[in-house]
């Protein structure tokens, strides 16, 4: 017996309010495609990666017809290619292009795993990987680049950071002609996931299967329209409404991963419970803040807000799916988000607020442009301050900033599509300098030592 | 497998027949038909049985939206699974 109201509720949810599933990600292992010689290697890889997901696209295409909710994106990520290079011992970049080549061929419009993992060191391929990174996002399109560099357990690699603030630079220096698209294509974690299925960070951790599924969900739109019809509700009540309607997304989310992993023969791994912006208007996390009740985004009140918020998604979420993964928190990609913009432009939303949320459930300070003279040392010193935040409240951080090269505060840089365009957003003068170029590890955290 | 077609529009005369003899087109068999007419907006809520489909569910979909765009209504063909997770536990 189907409901009048349900039936419609849903139709609403997806044609006016944006309901969509951001993505679905095929996690693919490439363990198996090591070779010492890396032409070998690289070949292995390209036929991993186009006989795993030859039919991820076409899948992904008719659930979507099926069900009549929109599928954004189809993607995939991979085992981190600082391990499966180590022994080939040279640059690593010849990986980068089979993997676009890959990607290019089944037709997903990214692929992640271009990472190396080095929160306590660098291991073989580790510094080799690191410093290709400018070049594999210069000359490949799809290939996304992450590089852990901290964890609740082992602390930060401070090496890791200095190294990373010159390679954010460079990527945006050699993309000036696109905007510094480079820089968009890399993000530097502390605590990074496994089973991410969200780019630009995604990679297909090793203790992962060989080949999975995983969904991340979105919705702000949905929220806010539901938050709309309670002007005058309580704080409580408020989260309440955001739990009901939470568990109807995710619903979706764990539908759409059963059918397609039954469908691909593939084992379902997680469903991601982030709201995920998109610029299109009323699809914006920025406003589901603002109807909760700020003026504008990035005010007195914004963490608060965002931790509530975070908070009654995950609660309603949990139940809604089998297993829960991935980075399941507030994507904050400011140059994604209409509401975010605005709140940039208009000034109330400066970094230093958006390093706060990260404290509490945003997963990093993702997509912000900084002016293009900023120097690597400072980029170094906001990746270890946000790795700081993830390290102590063990949770994941993110840096994902883009230096806008030729350019200052009052400009930005557009990408149009998915990615949006963001202001060039301030930043401190004073140099940090000294502080990175000390180098080392800062150790683990006390509560770190659970055991 | 069933699926829900829903028809939301300006209220016209033929709109259940049209669309009933589309559904036939395609071999799928009507289980189930709500309407109402709220001042002049038609939305018709039908369930249809789709096991013995004479072809794809894409193809039937396509065929329900674009005689939905000559009607000047809007029709949406969705398994109803995507209900049936949604608002049940």
């Amino acid at each position: 017996m189907i409901n009048t109201y349900d039936v419609l509720e849903t139709i609403r949810m997806i044609q006016d309010d944006c309901l969509d599933i951001r993505t679905i990600t095929m996690g693919i292992s490439l363990l198996d495609c090591i070779d010492s010689d890396i032409n070998v290697a690289c070949e292995n890889v390209y036929k991993k990666i186009t006989a795993k997901a030859a039919r991820l696209v076409e899948v992904g295409e008719q659930i979507e017809k099926e069900l009549g909710i929109p599928i954004i994106n189809k993607r995939i990520s991979v085992t981190p290619i600082a391990i499966v290079s180590a022994a080939c011992k040279c640059s690593p970049v010849p990986f980068a292009h089979a993997m676009d080549r890959a990607a290019k061929d089944v037709g997903v419009n990214l692929i992640g795993g271009y990472t190396a993992l080095v929160p306590k060191g660098f291991s073989a391929g580790d510094i080799e990987l690191i410093k290709s990174i400018p070049e594999a996002l210069a000359t490949t399109e799809r290939v996304c680049s992450s590089v852990n560099i901290g964890s609740t357990k082992t602390g930060i690699n401070l090496d890791a950071c200095k190294m990373m603030g010159g390679v954010v630079r460079e990527c945006a220096e050699r993309t000036v002609d696109s905007a510094c698209f480079g820089a968009a294509k890399l993000v530097v974690f502390c605590n990074a996931v496994e089973d991410n299925p969200f780019m630009a960070g995604a990679f297909h951790g090793v203790g992962e299967p060989d080949c999975m599924i995983n969904v991340g969900v979105s919705g702000p739109g949905v929220v806010r329209a539901a938050l709309r019809k309670y002007p005058d509700a309580d704080i409580t009540k408020i989260s309440d409404v955001i739990k009901e309607i939470s568990y109807k997304i995710t619903r979706v989310g764990q539908l759409v991963g059963t059918i397609a992993s039954k469908r691909l023969g593939v084992p379902f791994g997680i469903v991601d419970l982030s709201l995920a912006p998109t610029p299109a208007v009323g699809d914006s996390v920025a406003h589901i803040l603002e109807e909760i009740g700020l003026e504008k985004c990035g005010t007195h009140g914004t963490t608060a807000a965002l931790a509530l918020l975070n908070d009654a998604v995950k609660k309603g979420g949990v139940m809604a799916c089998s297993r829960i993964g991935g980075l399941s928190g507030a994507f904050i990609p400011v140059s994604e988000d209409a509401g975010m913009i605005d709140a940039a432009k208009s000034g109330a939303l400066c970094i230093e607020k958006l390093e706060a949320m990260t404290a509490v459930c945003s997963v990093g300070l993702d997509m912000i442009c900084i002016p293009g003279d900023t120097p690597a040392d400072t980029i170094s010193a906001i990746i270890a301050d946000e790795a700081a935040i993830g390290m102590v409240n063990n949770k994941t951080t993110a840096v994902r900033v883009i230096p806008a090269i030729g350019k200052g505060v009052g400009e930005e840089l557009d990408w149009g599509g998915l990615f949006g365009c963001g202001p060039v957003m301030p930043l401190k003068k004073e140099s940090p300098s000294k502080f990175i170029n000390r180098g080392g590890q800062i150790p683990a955290p006390l509560h770190s030592l659970k055991n | 497998m069933r699926a829900v077609v829903t028809v939301i529009g300006k209220d016209a005369v033929g709109i259940l027949a049209k669309v009933s003899t589309k559904c036939a087109e395609y071999n799928a068999n009507v289980i189930e038909v709500t309407q109402s007419v709220l001042q002049d907006l038609f939305a018709m809520i039908m369930l249809v049985d789709i096991t013995k489909l004479n072809s794809d569910f894409a193809t039937m979909a396509d065929g329900l939206t674009e005689l939905g765009q000559t009607m000047g209504v809007k029709i949406h063909t969705m398994h109803e699974d995507i209900f049936n997770c949604m608002h049940h536990i």
